[in-house]
């Protein structure tokens, strides 16, 4: 009797489960859908015990500043928090002053401008939506604060898009001037212009400064941007998972003791 | 003089006195101190509980986690439509452990919701909700709607693409109400569509009930201690051998399964955010782009696949609310004078079945199904129905009922038979 209770108990624990992990079966799916559409990479931050190359991650700041940012916003980003990339405030100062940010109005009503700061938001490239949306076909491109953590493939998508563009094939033709052919993206007319060029941007430790590996650096940066505190936080996660392992075990023990004399 | 600063004996003796005193003047006053030995140290359980009587422990502890986490972040929550995405930002960005926060009251969540089932499943099983537990019962079910409304509140707050286009489906499923609906679904949210009152006013209502919830907590547990817990065998102890002090046995029995829950709210909260999160929901709320998939979160699965599966709206909507309202005429439905499914064996297929059209119900709402999956989806729902209506006022008449045992000692084998 107690051990078909028992078994239909597991059974019922694991439907629950099943239940629980709906979101799982999901997740997985997706991540399997993406494989088959763009090339994989063993990006330094998948999996548990992912953590960011930081060195990677300023460089990636770099390119997306001279490459994206004349488009795209990262609205959500202070220059403060570029500390979480392993820069001091002083050093982010400095990157900061090159900056001209709008600060209200000056005494005659003009648009006042002034050095950022780092308390300051980094600037979106438009004054307003409008702007943005007159610009670019009639579409505010993405903002970036989040994206390689919304977008469908995440930060693969993000490489598979950089590295996309080629030669459209003899038998297809864009819509309309202004539009790029890019083998990854979905319909495979895109309005953005090949953002990267060989050597587009000056690294400062000497890196080679090849499409890939800007493509690689800025999508790290992209990563970093939507999942800031990921290293802090899997270490922490670790810490805590082997410490409260350890007092499952001693309450585990104490309570076999406690119970160690009811028959 | 110099007779007072001599040490005193008397005078010893009359300052222990004193501090002993101190729990006594108290205790005059308000008898907390036996209320504790009498509730929480002597306290009589029986002694076969299982660990599904561990969960209710794990969910008080989950509560005060939900509670010490959320007043931190409402502190630096805007509730506004301008300010709510950008303040959830500045939590996950700025806030000193603003992300270590958020992580605990969102994974709390999913754990709070998953015991709560387990724990409601646990009353089903074996019988809890049948006289003289009654009131445990009905707090219960209370509790757990008002769970379930305080959860639906706070997904609307960080004022997301799936925040905002969830309340735009609750909405559409209200004004489904013929008369009434349309002018009740305006006063809900303040306009015909989800806007900065909605998230003003379910601010205030995720933060009140929290508290409320703590109110109702205390009305469960005073129900129960009353009438003393259930037992998988389901007869009541009668001598004291069948029972056990609360102290230290059940203290260290619910110790093991809070502990091993904290080990899953980490795994959850740091190392496996992305299972149940909506990624979708960190794109800030677009009233003018639907998104292709909308999805409430796993634990409104079964009854927003519920809505899904009846073409009529307002017909979805009574099935989907009535699946948890059927709930609180349980003791009533329920003819059977034996409390355990144990002893029941039609009940307890049935209630597996019951598991089982409630997963597929389940995936019924994630991944919006069509064709032959829609008709097995309405066959669970039958099926759910007809456990409530048809299994458990007749099912006695015609099972085959295992003998139940004398006392809580009896071995299980001598219970067969």
């Amino acid at each position: 009797m107690m051990e078909i209770t028992r078994k239909l108990t597991f059974k019922a624990i694991g439907l629950l489960i099943v239940m629980f992990s709906l979101n799982v079966a999901g997740y997985a799916e997706r991540v399997a859908t993406d494989k088959n559409s763009y090339p994989k990479y063993p990006w330094s931050f998948s999996g548990i015990f992912g953590s960011y190359d930081l060195s990677s991650v300023q460089r990636g700041y770099l390119v997306y500043r001279k490459s994206c940012a004349s488009c795209h916003s990262t609205e959500y980003m202070r220059y403060a928090d570029l500390q979480q990339m392993g820069l001091t405030l002083d050093q982010i100062d400095k990157m900061a002053k090159t900056d001209q940010i709008l600060d209200g109005k000056d005494a005659q009503g003009k648009d006042h401008y002034r050095p950022a700061t780092v308390v300051d938001y980094i600037p979106s490239p438009y004054a307003n939506k409008l702007v943005a949306q007159s610009v670019n076909m009639g579409k505010v491109p993405l903002d970036l604060s989040r994206y390689a953590m919304t977008v469908d493939g995440q930060a693969d998508y993000i490489m598979a898009i950089l590295l996309g563009y080629t030669k459209s094939p003899v038998d297809f033709k864009l819509d309309q001037d202004g539009l790029y052919y890019n083998r990854y993206f979905p319909g495979h007319q895109i309005a953005m212009r090949p953002p990267l060029v060989k050597g587009g941007v000056q690294y400062t430790d000497g890196t080679n400064t090849t499409i890939e590996q800007q493509a690689k650096d800025v999508t790290t940066f992209l990563s970093w941007t939507a999942h800031p505190h990921l290293i802090e936080r899997h270490r922490i996660g670790i810490m805590a998972l082997i410490y409260v392992a350890f007092i499952a075990v001693l309450t585990f023990i104490i309570k076999r003791k406690v119970w160690s004399n009811v028959k | 003089m110099s007779q007072t600063s001599k040490p005193c004996p008397d005078q010893d003796k009359q300052k222990k006195i004193n501090k002993k005193t101190i729990s006594q003047w108290i205790e005059e006053r308000l008898p907390v101190f036996s209320m504790i030995q009498r509730e929480y140290i002597r306290f009589p359980m029986p002694r076969n509980l299982n660990i599904w009587w561990t969960f209710g422990a794990v969910l008080t502890v989950v509560l005060v986690l939900m509670l010490a986490t959320g007043i931190f972040l409402a502190m630096s929550y805007t509730p506004s439509a301008e300010g709510a995405f950008a303040s959830i930002e500045m939590i996950e960005r700025r806030v000193p452990s603003g992300w270590l926060l958020r992580s605990l009251h969102m994974a709390g969540s999913n754990l709070f919701l998953a015991f709560l089932y387990l724990h409601i499943f646990r009353g089903l099983y074996y019988g809890s909700y049948k006289n003289p537990r009654e009131l445990v019962w009905f707090s219960g079910l209370f509790l757990m709607l008002m769970v379930m409304m305080t959860a639906f509140a706070g997904y609307i707050l960080p004022w997301g693409q799936m925040s905002y286009w969830a309340a735009n489906v609750v909405i559409q499923a209200i004004s489904s109400i013929p008369w009434i609906g349309e002018g009740l679904a305006h006063w809900l949210m303040g306009g015909s569509s989800p806007n900065d009152l909605t998230l003003h006013r379910y601010f205030v209502l995720h933060f009140v009930m929290a508290f409320l919830i703590i109110g109702v907590v205390f009305i469960h547990v005073v129900c129960l201690h009353f009438v003393k817990s259930n037992n998988p065998k389901g007869i009541e102890p009668k001598t004291k051998e069948e029972t056990l002090p609360f102290y230290p046995y059940y203290v260290a029995k619910d110790a093991v399964v809070i502990v091993v829950s904290l080990l899953l709210l980490i795994l959850l909260a740091f190392l496996f955010p992305d299972l149940l999160t909506n990624s979708e929901n960190y794109t800030p709320a677009n009233p003018l782009e639907t998104p292709a998939n909308i999805a409430p979160e796993w634990y409104f699965l079964p009854f927003y696949g519920i809505l899904q599966l009846i073409p009529f709206k307002f017909l979805g909507l009574v099935l989907s609310a009535g699946s948890l309202l059927i709930l609180f005429a349980v003791p009533w439905l329920d003819r059977s004078s034996i409390k355990s499914a144990t002893y029941r064996p039609l009940y307890r297929l049935s209630l597996f079945i019951l598991l089982i059209a409630f997963v597929i119900l389940g995936i019924v709402g994630k991944y919006h199904t069509h064709g032959g999956l829609i008709w097995l989806g309405r066959l669970a729902l039958l099926y759910y129905y007809l456990h409530f209506l048809m299994i458990l006022p007749f099912s006695h008449r015609f099972e085959l009922k295992r003998t139940l045992p004398v006392s809580l000692l009896d071995d299980d084998k001598g219970a067969k038979s």
